[in-house]
């Protein structure tokens, strides 16, 4: 009997959590082609990149024509439903600029956005969690309030001024690393810290508040009665716990780290989308702005997705309904 | 929440939100005078406001004046350095420290000005939807998902590229950017204040839906939001003087922190503090709001933490 009420407790709870994801896919899509018509029609409105493309004594002939080419005489609603089906199939067309298919120039570029953006969210993980552990653990002790303060202010710097400090340190007056460029380690180093400190100074905030919380509960006092040793509950049974909302955070700041990208990326010269895209902006290359802002709310989206499920897998109490 | 449910007020309309606010403010104030961190960077946030308006009017400074004679002055406290420039010059001479401050007075208008325009949108899109709900909910809150997903800073880049630089357009489309959050939150608290029976009998005796919302659910739900929104002034300093750094802040020859940091960071070899003290300048008006605001979120509601 109990098994079987069990089973069937099980079946029903698998469908709603198949539902939600379901629907949270959907929502996914829906919010994506948003995404895709807000920038079509705002990059739309900056200008006319045919003046751009044509010598300055090109007759008026000459742009007509290549304005047809190009198809931007056709009304805009017509443009961004060819651009959506080819976008479909990974085609943005070709760079004004470049002169080559967007899709390409993203997925030479891609790698090292991605790399920068993982190295600082790592940085800011495997520093933040321990600070954030010992915070709470040895609440208002002298190591609580510095490392405090010191999130505090690592929330307080713009990351880009702090990549421009290191650099003033460790390349100008140490010459210890390279200013700029990509390749080994080394050049790694300042960007991934400099985009990835504000998020430690957060994530080290978050992990103290959520442990004080976790820490206070019953079980932990149960676990504690029953003689465990202290480390042993608060990796095991604190952690645990305190982990689903740092996993949840970390996902959505990934948008964090992608928009980042766009200053650090030209601070450094470091030869990524987010450099990329500023330079695109600012050539007017629209295909490839579209591109990449596609790309990088395609990433961004589906990071809130995966945490959204990941979410419900962690922690089976949360509700499915969207009613709050 | 420690506003009280007014249930009848027959006071103008501004008024009805005012009072709670100020009200409440003034009880946040005594709570963040008992936190030391919280009064320190409130003083602090008071100096840096105080200097960036007043100063100006009592001494001369000008941020434009170029001194080709006195390039890549130092500091005073460094050899080389005079009192006439007491933080040094830049590459064309101009006056470090009249700049920071005129720097300082775009950055602090730009951030309150821009807070100010999304908090307006966040709250009467945030009332629209928690009020009435149904589709115009569902259609106001999946634009609010789409904003939440669209990566910001491109957002700001590419509408300010269309637009042109210029102070008023970076108002607005940092205020636009960032109404998303205000708005989830109005509508969390409306969404619970309109089944509360004061506003069901308003209702049931025939009050029009708009009194009703100005009356009775405004005053109730938005005075802690005004105040911890306020401290979004920080991200938004931050954001003013990334999109300053990228060239698309506002527009030359003003002085902003940003693009000093730019044109400082190609002399970063010669003349270190070209890039380090506008950084500086930004830090510690960031850091004076985010001392205050940590002190001003305890007093306040905790549920709005994540503000």
């Amino acid at each position: 009997m109990d098994i079987s009420c069990g089973a069937h407790h099980n079946i029903r709870y698998s469908v709603t959590m198949l539902q939600f994801i379901l629907k949270r896919i959907w929502h996914t899509g829906f919010v994506v082609i948003g995404i895709s018509v807000i920038s079509f029609f705002f990059i739309h409105l900056s200008g006319d990149p045919v003046m751009l493309m044509l010598p300055g004594d090109a007759t008026d002939q000459e742009i007509e024509e290549l304005r047809v080419q190009l198809g931007f005489n056709d009304p805009l609603h017509v443009q961004y439903l060819r651009f959506a089906a080819k976008a479909i199939k990974g085609d943005f067309g070709d760079s004004l600029y470049y002169n080559i298919p967007v899709f390409e120039l993203i997925t030479e570029r891609l790698p090292a956005s991605l790399e920068l953006a993982f190295a600082a969210m790592l940085f800011a993980l495997v520093f933040a969690v321990p600070i954030g552990i010992l915070s709470a653990v040895k609440r208002g002790s002298f190591l609580d309030m510095s490392s405090m303060l010191g999130a505090l202010v690592g929330l307080s710097m713009p990351h880009f001024w702090l990549g421009i400090m290191m650099m003033l340190l460790f390349s100008v007056h140490l010459g210890w690393l390279p200013t700029s460029g990509r390749g080994t380690m080394a050049h790694l180093i300042m960007p991934a810290i400099s985009l990835g400190l504000s998020l430690m100074a957060m994530f080290a905030r978050l992990t103290r508040s959520v442990m004080l919380e976790v820490l206070s509960l019953d079980y932990i006092r149960t676990a504690r009665a029953k003689g465990l040793k202290e480390q042993v509950v608060i990796a095991k049974h604190a952690l645990k716990n305190a982990l689903i909302p740092l996993v949840t955070v970390a996902g959505m700041q990934f948008g964090f780290l992608i928009g980042g990208t766009v200053i650090i990326e030209t601070v450094f010269a470091w030869p990524g989308l987010g450099r990329l895209v500023v330079q695109a902006i600012f050539s007017r290359d629209y295909p490839l702005v579209q591109g990449i802002v596609f790309i990088f709310s395609i990433i961004f989206v589906g990071m809130n997705l995966l945490v959204d499920i990941l979410y419900v897998y962690l922690d089976p109490q949360i509700t499915y309904s969207e009613e709050k | 929440m420690n506003s009280k449910v007014s249930e009848s007020s027959d006071a103008g309309n501004m008024t009805d939100i005012l009072m709670p606010t100020l009200r409440l403010f003034l009880s946040t104030l005594k709570e963040v005078v008992k936190r030391p961190s919280s009064m320190v960077g409130g003083i602090l946030l008071v100096l840096i406001v105080l200097t960036s308006a007043l100063f100006p009017l009592f001494m001369h400074t000008d941020p434009l004046a170029q001194d080709l004679m006195a390039r890549f002055t130092p500091p005073v406290w460094q050899e080389g350095g005079t009192w006439q420039y007491i933080l040094g010059t830049d590459n064309l001479g101009r006056d470090i420290f009249s700049r920071m401050l005129y720097g300082s007075r775009i950055s602090l208008i730009v951030g309150f000005s821009a807070v100010l325009v999304a908090e307006l949108l966040g709250i009467i899109l945030g009332l629209i939807s928690g009020y009435y709900g149904g589709k115009i909910d569902a259609v106001i809150m999946r634009i609010a998902d789409i904003f939440m997903a669209y990566p910001f800073m491109l957002l700001t880049i590419s509408v300010i590229a269309v637009l042109g630089p210029s102070i008023l357009n970076l108002i607005l489309v940092l205020g636009m950017s960032d109404w998303v959050t205000y708005a989830r939150t109005i509508r969390g608290s409306v969404l619970s204040i309109k089944r509360k029976e004061f506003v069901e009998a308003s209702r049931a005796i025939g009050t029009p839906h708009p009194v009703i919302i100005r009356r009775h659910v405004l005053p109730n739900v938005i005075s802690p939001l005004i105040i911890l929104g306020t401290l979004r002034v920080a991200n938004i300093i931050i954001w003013e003087s990334g999109l300053s750094y990228l060239g698309m802040g506002a527009p030359p020859p003003m002085a902003t922190w940003g693009r000093m940091l730019a044109e400082g960071r190609v002399y970063i070899t010669d003349a270190w503090w070209l890039v380090t003290l506008p950084g500086l300048a930004i830090m510690l008006t960031i850091l004076s709001i985010n001392l205050l605001g940590d002190g001003l979120r305890d007093a306040l509601d905790p549920r709005l933490k994540n503000l």
